[in-house]
């Protein structure tokens, strides 16, 4: 019996930068299920400044509510004796603000961008990406290294073989600006190179006395292939053993763990991309937290994640206001409100961030507010999850005719199959028809779609039970995790107003037979159960596509959920009507369709 | 259970207080552990590293990298002045020489054969801090700062634009709840600390400015006027390094809100005396709230023993302060703590208090949404 086959209970913590959450996973009747939740405030900050004080308080509630004892005092019982203590012990941290790093690369769409992604991926925050080529004088970066003060600082550049002058010339501008960490006054700073292998000795000779030099293999060896994955190990390794173990009581908490303690998002990731490989499926996820919103994506089997850093509904809630501007907020918003009351109720939103909207009104505008900061997520990481560019591309006759420039989108939405959503705003709307409509409208899927939230956000978790337990966290996946708001249909042309878009055929599991043109302009939902499905015929109007092509008939097969199966008519490309009146009326009437809010 | 409780900011009328004064990077500290301070000592200092300049010697040159150190005139570590060959060609026979010189005075810090670029570092910057509240030294932390302790009133804004200034408290209003417009302003309050009422229009604040005030301390500022005094948009909330004459500090928030009356009191009491005011706010990882720390050093001895611990919980007759709409700003006494979640209008589940408002109106509201009033 693998030592993996003998895992009866695992507990596995989060440690945010406002609450620390943790769950107990039991084997029951031969399957991984999720039994209970617990959560706490953070300690990493005064006047505890001790993270385990959080995990155990998480702990101890996640014992009340299922009866099963997980501490000897402050101690985990480890291993599972049948009734008491737990196997594995896991933990993902975001707590202080996150890894916060720097990349630097030759070219920025090249060898810069690769260093991104491969921060990126691993969980980073990427404060800013320097380049031979970004357009500033080096006195201008080496003011932007010191301004900035990172966690980290990546460095890549040059193709193996190629030249090492452009590499070594960065390595002169972050050795000039001898860059000081964030946290704690009597470390250096760790420095990963992962450029051209010839540069090594250079790079050694600049930088391996002032910092905390470590090299790996160059993430760009060709430029037509990427090897992210060593400098994303070290970024995982140098998270641990620098940046963590700064913070309060993480010493402690790296001694309790029985595997390496993951930056949240790189969790969120890794399980993201477990289950788009264990399902076949092209998958966006995205979680809008208070002060940053994460979008993960794997399309064409690449996975891509972004942090937009300043974009979330709390703490960087006015800055969705100041990014989007206060003219696309409104445009959401079904009544009036006078652009003072706005911007002051979203300042004070931002000062005191725990506070929850009380008023209908409030929620209203709260959702609003959460469709723009999930479509500007959304824009930034459709233009950074791209093919690789700079790569020559070998090309026949056919293709000359459907010429595609490198570095175009991965993102495709007529081919997404999974949108999840999580984060408060989604997560805890008083309504799942809420959380369907944000989703549907910010990140306007095209074709048929699945859409489902993460209601309790366990994602990092099993994310980082996925690196040691795959088969306990997909489980736990499929199972526990997600809750299925239910497909959508989205055609995707225009046309005007009331004008045929698409006509529908189905018969539903309870005998309801439908056979229905509907006209363009409309939002629908039909009731169909979690777990259930339908088969349904899709005939769109001339100039609409629901997926196999303009005008083309589409049959498919669709899973059902809390909300059922949403046909949203409006268009792709999607515009609101302008005028005041008729907008108002739109918003009210598909709100009605979703019946999303109560009736005043 | 999780213990779930709402702090509020820090009011208090004597407090013994401690500032910790560090250095961005290690220096000299200036004074000794028992020394008194004003809020103007000087009390450590270190200088920057200059100000780097990268200039391509080779290719000015038009030589291989290579090559450089048959031209260089300077070596690693040497002086510099500004127009002062630090490469210079052989030429031919003697003649036609080319010469680089150099852009800064400073050092020269590196000589690349492989780039062709030479570093040059710029004299180091004196930076110097001070103890910015009167007191006296208890810690001195090696290289690093030192530690300030001083005993007196502290009080938290909620918001804040500007830095750390000193001046004399001066109250501009009659009560809680008026506003602060430009009448209220005159050449007197030149680097004093003008308290308001409920709200600084943007006139009052131009005012404030233009008479000189170290600091404006009010209830509420509209948003609009924020975005007209930063010159953009303030998209996260971390201040403190604007360039602005006067610090603003906003003790309860955006929009026109009374200032809370034990805030106001104290700060009516306390007319006339040096204060010290910080406008620097951060509300992500390691919370900064502004500040106003008035020194009151002789009357330490009436100091009573703070109580220590966690700070307590919602209680039925606590004094809180509502945070959000509908009922944002208003004051109120807690009569029900009820344990089962409520569904609010906006159909959100969640924990709940009953609250009586100063006008004998009661309501419902989410805990989350109010603020304790501390003492």
């Amino acid at each position: 019996m693998s030592e993996n086959a003998k895992v009866r209970a695992i507990v596995a913590t989060d440690c945010g930068s406002t609450t620390t959450k943790a769950i107990l996973i039991k084997l029951v009747d031969g399957e991984y299920r999720l039994i209970v939740r617990g959560e706490a405030p953070t300690t990493v900050e005064a006047p505890f400044e001790d993270v385990t004080r959080g995990v155990l308080n998480a702990i101890r509630e996640v014992e009340e509510l299922s009866g099963h004892e997980v501490l000897d005092g402050e101690k985990i019982i480890h291993p599972n004796d049948g009734e008491r203590g737990v196997d594995l012990y896991l933990s993902t941290s975001s707590a202080g603000g996150g890894l916060q790093m720097m990349v630097a690369g030759v070219v920025m769409s090249m060898t810069a961008e690769s260093a991104e992604r491969a921060a990126l991926g691993a969980g980073a925050i990427v404060m800013d990406a320097l380049a031979s080529n970004d357009g500033r004088l080096a006195h201008e970066k080496i003011e932007r290294i010191r301004h900035l003060r990172p966690d980290m600082i990546l460095l890549s550049g040059g193709i193996d073989g190629g030249t090492i002058t452009h590499v070594v010339e960065l390595g002169q501008v972050i050795s000039a600006a001898d860059p000081k960490p964030r946290l704690g006054i009597g470390y250096n700073l760790p420095i990963i190179y992962a450029g051209n292998t010839d540069a090594r000795g250079e790079v050694e000779n600049l930088l391996g006395d002032k910092t905390a030099l470590e090299m790996v293999d160059n993430l760009r060896p060709v430029l037509e292939r990427e090897n992210l994955g060593p400098a994303r190990d070290k970024i995982h390794d140098l998270f641990m053993e620098h940046v963590m173990a700064q913070a309060p009581g993480y010493n402690k908490l790296m001694g309790w763990t029985d595997a390496p303690i993951m930056p949240t998002p790189g969790a969120v990731g890794s399980i993201i991309e477990t289950i788009a490989k264990r399902q076949d499926i092209e998958v966006v996820g995205v979680d809008i937290g208070g002060a940053t919103t994460d979008v993960f994506s794997v399309f064409q089997d690449t996975f891509n994640r972004t942090v937009s850093a300043n974009l979330g509904m709390s703490y960087s809630v006015s800055n969705v206001l100041a990014e989007a501007g206060i003219e696309n907020v409104m445009r959401w918003v079904p009544f009036e409100l006078p652009e003072l009351g706005v911007r002051n109720r979203i300042k004070n939103k931002m000062i005191r961030p725990t506070t929850v909207p009380q008023a209908l009104d409030d929620l209203k505008l709260e959702q609003a507010i959460a469709r723009e900061a999930l479509r500007l997520a959304f824009e930034q990481h459709k233009s950074f999850a791209v093919g690789l560019k700079g790569v020559q591309q070998e090309r026949t006759i056919s293709d000359a005719f459907s010429q595609s420039a490198s570095g175009e989108t991965l993102v495709n939405m007529m081919d997404l199959d999974l949108l999840v959503g999580s984060g408060g705003v989604l997560s805890h709307a008083p309504r799942r028809q809420q959380a369907a409509m944000m989703l549907v409208d910010g990140f306007l899927p095209e074709g048929i779609t699945r859409l489902a939230v993460d209601s309790i956000f366990m994602m990092p978790q099993l994310g980082v039970l996925a690196e040691v337990h795959e088969k306990a966290a997909t489980e736990v996946f499929e199972k526990d995790c997600l809750i299925h708001l239910g497909t959508l249909v989205a055609p995707v042309g225009t046309a005007q107003e009331g004008k045929p878009c698409i006509k529908l055929e189905a018969t539903f599991p309870d005998g309801t037979a439908i056979d229905e043109d509907i006209p363009f302009g409309e939002m629908k939902v039909y009731p169909l159960g979690v777990g259930e499905t339908v088969g349904i015929k899709i005939t769109p109007a001339r100039g609409f596509d629901a997926g196999a092509g303009q005008g083309k008939v589409l049959e498919a097969t669709l899973g059902g959920g809390v909300v059922g199966v949403v046909v949203d008519t409006r268009g792709r490309p999607f515009v609101l009507p302008t005028d005041e009146q008729q907008r108002v009326a739109k918003l009210d009437k598909w709100a009605k369709a979703f019946d999303a809010y109560p009736v005043a | 259970m999780a213990h779930a409780y709402t702090p509020g900011l820090r009011v208090a009328e004597l407090t013994v207080l401690r500032k910790e004064r560090r250095l961005p990077i290690k220096g000299e500290v200036l004074v000794a552990k028992g020394d008194v301070v004003t809020s103007d000592t000087v009390v450590a200092r270190t200088h920057l590293p200059g100000n780097v300049q990268l200039v391509n010697v080779a290719s000015k040159l038009g030589l291989p990298p290579e090559d450089l150190p048959t031209v260089m005139v300077k070596k690693e570590g040497d002086a510099i002045e500004k127009g002062e060959p630090i490469a210079t060609t052989k030429g031919f026979f003697g003649l036609f020489k080319s010469n680089v010189p150099s852009p800064c005075d400073g050092s020269l810090e590196n000589i690349s054969t492989v780039t062709g670029q030479v570093i040059l570092r710029e004299p180091p910057t004196p930076i110097q801090i001070d103890a910015y509240v009167d007191g006296q030294v208890v810690e001195v932390m090696e290289e690093e700062g030192v530690a300030i302790e001083t005993v007196g009133t502290f009080i938290q804004g909620i918001f804040g634009v500007g830095g750390e200034r000193t001046g004399e408290i001066k109250v501009a209003v009659a009560n809680a709840g008026e506003v602060l417009d430009a009448s209220r302003f005159d050449d007197s309050m030149k680097d004093q600390i003008v308290i308001g009422g409920s709200h600084v229009t943007w006139d009052g604040l131009q005012k404030a400015m233009q008479v000189g005030a170290a600091g404006v301390v009010v209830g509420g500022f509209d948003d609009p006027d924020l975005k007209r005094l930063l010159g953009k948009d303030l998209g996260v909330a971390i201040t403190g390094h604007e360039d602005v004459t006067t610090t603003l500090v906003l003790t309860e928030g955006f929009g026109e809100i009374a200032m809370a009356h034990g805030t106001f009191d104290l700060l009516k009491k306390r007319e006339g005396r040096k204060a010290s005011v910080n406008g620097a706010t951060q509300i992500r990882a390691g919370v900064i709230r502004p500040e106003i720390v008035i020194p009151i050093v002789e009357e330490r001895d009436k100091l009573q023993e703070e109580a220590v611990g966690e700070a307590t919980g919602l209680e039925i007759g606590s004094s809180i302060r509502v945070i959000r709409e509908p009922y944002f700003g208003r004051l109120g006494e807690v009569t029900q703590l009820p344990n089962e979640l409520q569904k609010m209008e906006s159909e959100s589940m969640v924990r709940v208090l009953e609250v009586r408002f100063e006008d004998g109106s009661e309501a419902l509201l989410p805990r989350a949404n109010v603020e304790m009033i501390e003492h």
